[in-house]
């Protein structure tokens, strides 16, 4: 092959199929995030994988009506005008009951439309709990795979515990808007704890400043034991490594803007690269990334257990246990040591 | 387990969009609503949309079926439009179908064009998603 050859071709030697296919053409991305969704593309995010960790995945979350989309939509135009890219997953519940879903978030994203450094993609939670579905950290490791310079996640209208965000995301947005609550709300544990930066949308309201103060005592307040529970019982890992260089240089900065006309936004990006520059800086991503990726391991090996176990499981066993701890013959910790014990004679056998 | 659905299911995933410039949206979003409740996921895209936006939208969301609400009158001018743009894009596979107000001869030609059904305002929700859940399966 000679050196114009090369030239011509833009696509690196020896880069995987399905990593061509979605650097150039949008359908191709789309149909596999479809097939991630419907855990049929195990292969392909294998083959992907080396080439994540580029993007900067920013989270999005707070309350509904905090104006999540409307803030996503003014940051994507933002990075377009400097020239990045930008990947959005915008997730919405599924009924519980159906299974069906509406997905509204493009509603208040249509200056996007037509731009084709710019992919929205709407997902349903399909049954997750916390704020997300399950497949999608891997939809936004698609995204980064596909060279897209961000990638937003949009979490459900998240109240109080909705905090999977904080593994997914490298910086992580939660978003406000006045009048919503009292102060008390401020102080309640969860979902302010995972806030990377707090975001007062809608600052153009009355009632702003309240807002604004009740955030900011509760920092003062909770800031020095609130970074040890961020890794405690966000990442979920028990042993995560106490980080006190974090504690003295990130202080969660409070960003006031109106999503609508744009404004503060320039400033909400400013902190997005401060707290990027942070995160390497202080070697915060490394720590992070590897709690998140060992938590990930953990839920993952979970889900494969488990179904292992029950697919290995005889149904009549599995119907006697149910039948004998309903009548109070056995309790339940012993039926599950029994089931155990089955599993274990499988594999030492 | 609280885990009504199955995630490793093919869901059905809809466009629902407003193409025109009429403001009345009711129609789509009961539509929008009922597909919900018979158990597809519904990107609902709102009002005053242009062929251009629909298709992009379709195309990124990888959506199974397109969903118009028209009751403007244009639908001779909008839809054949669509219709060029998703072949263009390569959604030859994806199903159109429109709801709102059709004159039956404008149907006929829909339909001879490719649109997969009209449904007039008589139409139940339930015969829509049951048009959908044999077009795509």
């Amino acid at each position: 092959m000679s050196a114009q050859d090369r030239a011509a071709d833009s696509t690196p030697p020896g880069l995987p199929p399905i990593v061509a296919a979605i650097r150039s053409s949008r359908r191709d991305l789309a149909r596999l995030l479809t097939r991630i969704e419907n855990g049929q593309a195990a292969a392909e995010l294998a083959a992907l994988y080396p080439y994540t960790g580029k993007a900067h995945i920013v989270g999005v979350t707070g309350a509904p009506g905090t104006g999540k989309s409307s803030l996503v939509n003014a940051l994507a135009r933002h990075y377009r005008r400097e020239g990045q890219t930008v990947g959005i997953v915008a997730v919405d519940p599924s009924s519980p009951f159906t299974g069906g879903a509406i997905l509204g978030d493009r509603i208040r994203m249509q200056d996007l439309s037509g731009d084709a450094g710019v992919f929205i993609r709407s997902m349903a939670t399909r049954g997750s709990l916390g704020g997300l579905a399950s497949t999608t950290g891997d939809l936004t490791r698609a995204l980064d795979a596909a060279g897209y310079d961000l990638v937003f996640v949009e979490t459900v209208g998240a109240g109080q515990s909705e905090v999977d965000i904080a593994r997914t995301a490298q910086t992580t947005l939660v978003v406000e808007a006045p009048g919503l609550g009292d102060d008390v709300q401020a102080i309640k544990a969860g979902i302010l704890e995972i806030a990377d930066i707090l975001v007062v949308n809608k600052a153009d309201r009355p009632g702003i400043e309240n807002t604004v103060r009740a955030l900011r005592a509760m920092l003062e307040l909770g800031h020095r034991t609130e970074r040890a529970l961020h890794h405690g019982r966000l990442l979920n890992v028990s042993a995560a490594p106490p980080d006190e260089n974090e504690n003295a240089a990130w202080q969660p900065p409070i960003v006031q803007t109106v999503a609508l006309d744009g404004k503060g936004i320039p400033e909400l990006a400013e902190k997005l690269a401060a707290h990027r520059a942070y995160l390497r800086s202080s070697g915060t991503l490394a720590v992070r990334e590897q709690a998140r990726i060992e938590a990930e391991i953990a839920d993952r090996l979970r889900d494969a257990l488990l179904t292992r176990l029950l697919s290995q499981t005889d149904p009549a066993l599995l119907a006697a246990l149910v039948e004998q701890v309903s009548a109070r013959t056995l309790d339940p910790g012993s039926a599950i040591q029994q089931l155990l014990k089955r599993f274990g004679e499988n594999h030492t056998g | 387990m609280n885990q009504p659905t199955e995630s490793k299911e093919r869901k059905i995933r809809v466009l629902v969009a407003k193409p025109g410039l009429d403001g009345h949206d009711r129609g789509a979003k009961v539509v929008a609503r009922a597909l919900r409740d018979a158990g597809m996921e519904v990107v609902y895209t709102g009002l005053r949309q242009t062929p251009e936006m629909i298709v992009d939208a379709a195309l990124q969301e990888d959506v199974d079926v397109i969903g118009l609400s028209i009751l403007s009158g244009a639908h001779m001018a909008i839809v054949p439009r669509i219709l060029e743009l998703m072949k263009a894009h390569g959604l030859d596979d994806v199903k159109v179908v429109i709801g709102g107000i059709i004159p039956n001869e404008d149907a006929d030609e829909l339909e001879k064009m490719g649109v997969s059904a009209v449904f007039g305002p008589g139409a139940s929700t339930e015969a829509i998603a049951e048009h959908i859940r044999r077009v795509v399966h």
